[in-house]
């Protein structure tokens, strides 16, 4: 039927280039790394075992807090953002939208050097704070967990914008409007009306910034000063540096299984909220 | 009509996309001169295209997974050279082709990882040790464990590299193990020591170390000898030694894929770089070692003074033990190095 | 009030990229000190031929990758949304966005490899198209959450063709859905690097830019790659400039 076809080619190409390549290299994390870093086909579950230790556990908390706050900082940011572009005059919508993509045509390396001179002990923040007397001496911002989040609030800000931009503007803007006229504060507008409208744009807002962060490997590394290991880093780690596909390709089909069961839960979230 | 655009264009893209070159070469970035290429075809004939990786480990990773399907000659570290040898990778080279071989120094011919060179020939090497401020620091450090374990005013200016080999062997080295260590309860130890170590440090740094000791925010490197170069040159008060527990020897290698349909033109380029006036290069312009003994004759004595490490000579260098692909430890090797970063 | 807020947000944005800009101008080749003002870079910058060649070959990977994902990714989106969908065309929908960067390179290159499949920009463009798809699709899919499906049955009803509704009724609606997920899919494109490396062919005619940009990390990023940051982002500026001018400010929301 009409859905089918139109799902077929986007289903068929993910499926091709993706699903069935995915599947291949998952099924390594069934045998053993090769002296080498070949593979030894025996079938074994040890991968998986080794998976549950502790350290791994923890790299996963540590990934996970972080992207969430980056995350949750880029939506409580991106929202306020987005509304005012939607409000803004028609003409200049997507001006707009584009030069807050601008900066991202810059290379990535290049901005996290950036971040790096604007955060270190003399850099512009550090000299900034103590010009208008707020400490006496530079604090470390860089090389912290304050650090990695907020290069990657940066990166990925536009991310929510955009996609909070998109459930929000004009077709709906005439439903705000109604809502407006018909009186009641600005916070009921928001929470009654602004929200609900916009949820499905921030939930996906928000998951592109969570997934984004959390594969992450070169935010952590040189704006973390490697020293907060991510789940991003780990894996890379395994597939590059260690030449442990089998163990590489179990950690990540752990990592999707437990990303593909929250999005379970926002869909659970989203189908709740249907006007 | 669209239809037929359509596949024109892609016709189009299919073709510029995999314009294929007589030799392709895979290197770091700024590690040989800009216009090698065209050099080597005014001399030897040979058309060759220069592509570039950012690491040893990814292009490894390429190379595997594509069982090195249109490269020719790989520029690669010496552990990952003997990796790729060891999954069959690597064609022999045929010393007849490459009359240069003469140039080199009779120790980097008999590297323990590859007697005689039969799969790999050395581009460049040196060792690891401690690069640091002589103006920042109460007294010049001669150990590891000055690096490991600095003195209170030094705590949160000090880094150490991020690789895992390198990583790990400052661990091993202060302890007085091999670089190759692999019984898991001395590894525990090398683990026990990098971690308490991890609390006085800035970061960890391959790439940016240099800078940080220029502008003074770190007064001490763990480093590579020749990205030391970089920082003195920039600031004489910045020096290097090697620690007295001693070090690794380091070679950056090139070696030739055994799929090559190029091998002619692999050799004579192996050949061309051999060349004294691109080994020249080298020194002079990445401020690295060569085993090319005729080229370090030519240029070290003009270097030797403002960059004392160049002038470790070939017998010192060979007489340090080089890093070794640990086979199987090299799960033990990523898990270590999880355990100390993630703490 | 709100051109406050948006212009706080813009200078958020913006500052590393005055950083950058100005540190093109830096004399000394590092970051972190300054050394004087300098143009040089700039001229290292223009005779660089293999810089223009890998731009070049990015901005053609983005152009491609986006103009595919952008059409598949909203008919995925149109027909996820349009009926109701099964769990296992969400998840594959998904999942290209929560794989990791290096799981989606290894997997694409040994399986390109399995199947003697030639790499280049080609190869590079369809891995590209997998992930952008995941985005805009997840993008356009926003704009269908309160959408009227009456709207649609009242064109069928109508007399309305399948191309003609969604041409002149679902089309519309979804605009500001498929230019900010296509928007983003070349910005996800055009700054990507790992499965770009992994996915191209060996030599200079299938290098990205963030590729070359990468491998230089090695022996430092010098102020000639800020030069080249500054060179597309007012060049890029530049266009819409032009552009604006030329629509006149034409443009359908």
């Amino acid at each position: 039927m009409l859905k089918n076809r139109l799902i077929l080619p986007g289903l068929i190409w993910i499926s091709l280039f993706l699903l069935i390549p995915c599947v291949i290299v998952f099924t390594y994390s069934f045998f053993e790394r090769g002296v080498y870093g070949g593979i030894e086909y025996s079938f074994n579950l040890d991968n998986y075992a080794r998976s549950f230790k502790w350290t791994y556990f923890k790299i996963l908390l540590t990934s996970g807090q972080i992207a969430f706050l980056a995350a949750f900082i880029s939506v409580v940011i991106g929202f306020p953002a987005a509304y005012c572009i939607t409000k803004a005059n028609p003409k200049y919508q997507i001006l707009l939208l584009f030069f807050m993509m601008l900066p991202f045509w810059s290379n990535y390396l290049i901005r996290t050097y950036s971040w790096m001179v604007l955060l270190n002990n003399q850099g512009l923040i550090n000299n900034l704070l103590i010009y208008i007397g707020l400490i006496d001496e530079p604090i470390r911002l860089l090389y912290t967990k304050f650090s990695v989040v907020v290069g990657l609030i940066y990166n990925y800000l536009p991310f929510v914008i955009l996609s909070i931009f998109a459930s929000l503007s004009s077709m709906n803007k005439e439903i705000i409007e109604a809502s407006e006229d018909l009186g009641g504060s600005f916070f009921d507008n928001l929470f009654r009306v602004i929200i609900p409208l916009s949820l499905p744009g921030i939930l996906a807002g928000f998951i592109f910034v969570f997934v984004l962060s959390i594969g992450n490997f070169i935010t952590p590394d040189l704006l973390g000063g490697g020293k907060f290991l991510m789940i991003g880093n780990l894996i890379y780690d395994q597939f590059l540096s260690a030449r442990d596909w089998p163990f590489g390709a179990s950690l990540s089909l752990i990592l999707v299984t437990i990303m593909l069961s929250l999005l379970f839960i926002q869909s659970l979230i989203l189908t709740r909220k249907k006007l | 009509m669209r239809k037929l655009n359509i596949i024109a264009v892609s016709f189009m893209l299919f073709v510029w996309g995999t314009a294929k070159a007589e030799l392709v070469v895979s290197n770091w970035d700024g590690y040989s001169p800009a216009d090698i290429m065209e050099t080597f075809e005014a001399t030897t004939g040979f058309k060759g295209e220069m592509s570039f990786h950012a690491t040893n480990e990814e292009i490894m990773g390429k190379v595997v997974a594509s069982k090195g399907a249109g490269y020719d000659v790989l520029f690669v570290s010496s552990p990952f050279a003997e990796a790729l040898n060891e999954l069959g990778l690597l064609a022999t080279i045929n010393h007849s082709k490459i009359p240069n071989m003469k140039n080199l120094d009779s120790w980097s011919m008999n590297l323990d990882f590859d007697l005689g060179n039969q799969f790999q020939v050395p581009y460049a090497w040196g060792t690891t040790g401690i690069c640091y401020r002589s103006d920042l620091v109460s007294e010049a450090p001669t150990s590891w464990n000055h690096l490991l374990n600095p003195p209170l005013d030094l705590h949160g200016k000090v880094t150490m590299l991020s690789t895992d080999r390198w990583l790990l062997s400052a661990g091993m080295l202060s302890l007085g193990f091999s670089v190759n260590e692999t019984d898991p309860a001395k590894l525990g130890m090398v683990k026990d020591v990098l971690i308490s170590a991890k609390q006085n440090l800035l970061s960890y740094d391959d790439t940016t170390f240099y800078s940080k000791l220029v502008s003074g925010e770190a007064a001490m490197a763990h480093a590579w000898d020749g990205w030391c170069n970089y920082a003195t040159w920039e600031n004489p008060d910045v020096k290097f030694v090697v620690p007295s527990e001693g070090s690794d020897l380091w070679v950056d290698t090139m070696v030739i894929l055994r799929g090559s349909e190029n091998m002619d033109a692999a050799h004579a380029f192996i050949n061309y770089i051999l060349d004294e006036n691109i080994g020249a290069w080298t020194i002079e312009n990445i401020l690295y070692k060569t085993p090319n003994k005729v080229a370090m004759e030519k240029t070290i004595p003009g270097l030797v003074d403002s960059f004392p490490n160049m002038g470790y000579s070939a017998q010192y260098l060979s007489s340090m033990e080089t890093l070794k692909d640990v086979g199987d430890a090299t799960k033990l090797y990523a898990t270590t190095v999880a355990d100390i970063l993630a703490d | 009030m709100k051109k406050i807020y948006l212009s706080l947000i813009f200078c958020f944005l913006y500052i590393p990229i005055l950083t950058l800009i100005t540190l093109s101008f830096n004399k000394s080749g590092l970051p972190t000190s300054w050394g004087g003002f300098s143009i040089s870079w700039y001229f290292d910058l223009f005779d660089n031929q293999k810089i223009f060649k890998a731009l070049l070959n990015t901005i053609i990977v983005a152009f491609f990758s986006t103009a595919i994902a952008g059409l598949l990714g909203t008919l995925l989106a149109m027909g996820m949304e349009l009926k109701k969908s099964n769990k296992y065309v969400e998840a594959t929908a998904f999942i290209p966005m929560i794989i990791p960067d290096i799981v989606m390179a290894i997997s694409l290159l040994s399986f390109f490899t399995l199947l003697q499949f030639t790499l280049g920009l080609h190869s590079i463009i369809i891995s590209h198209v997998v992930f952008n798809t995941a985005f805009v699709c997840a993008v356009v899919r926003t704009r269908f959450k309160y959408f009227d499906h009456n709207v649609i049955e009242a064109s069928y009803d109508l007399g309305g063709k399948h191309v003609i509704t969604f041409i002149k009724i679902t089309l519309p609606i979804i605009l500001p859905g498929v230019i900010a997920g296509s928007l983003l899919a070349f910005t996800l494109s055009f700054d990507e690097f790992i499965i770009a490396f992994f996915t191209s062919g060996a030599g200079s005619s299938s290098t990205t830019l963030p590729m070359l940009i990468y491998s230089m990390i090695r022996f430092g990023v010098t102020p000639e790659i800020n030069a080249l940051s500054t060179f597309i982002i007012l060049f890029s500026f530049i266009i819409v400039f032009i552009s604006q001018r030329a629509v006149k400010g034409k443009l359908l929301i």
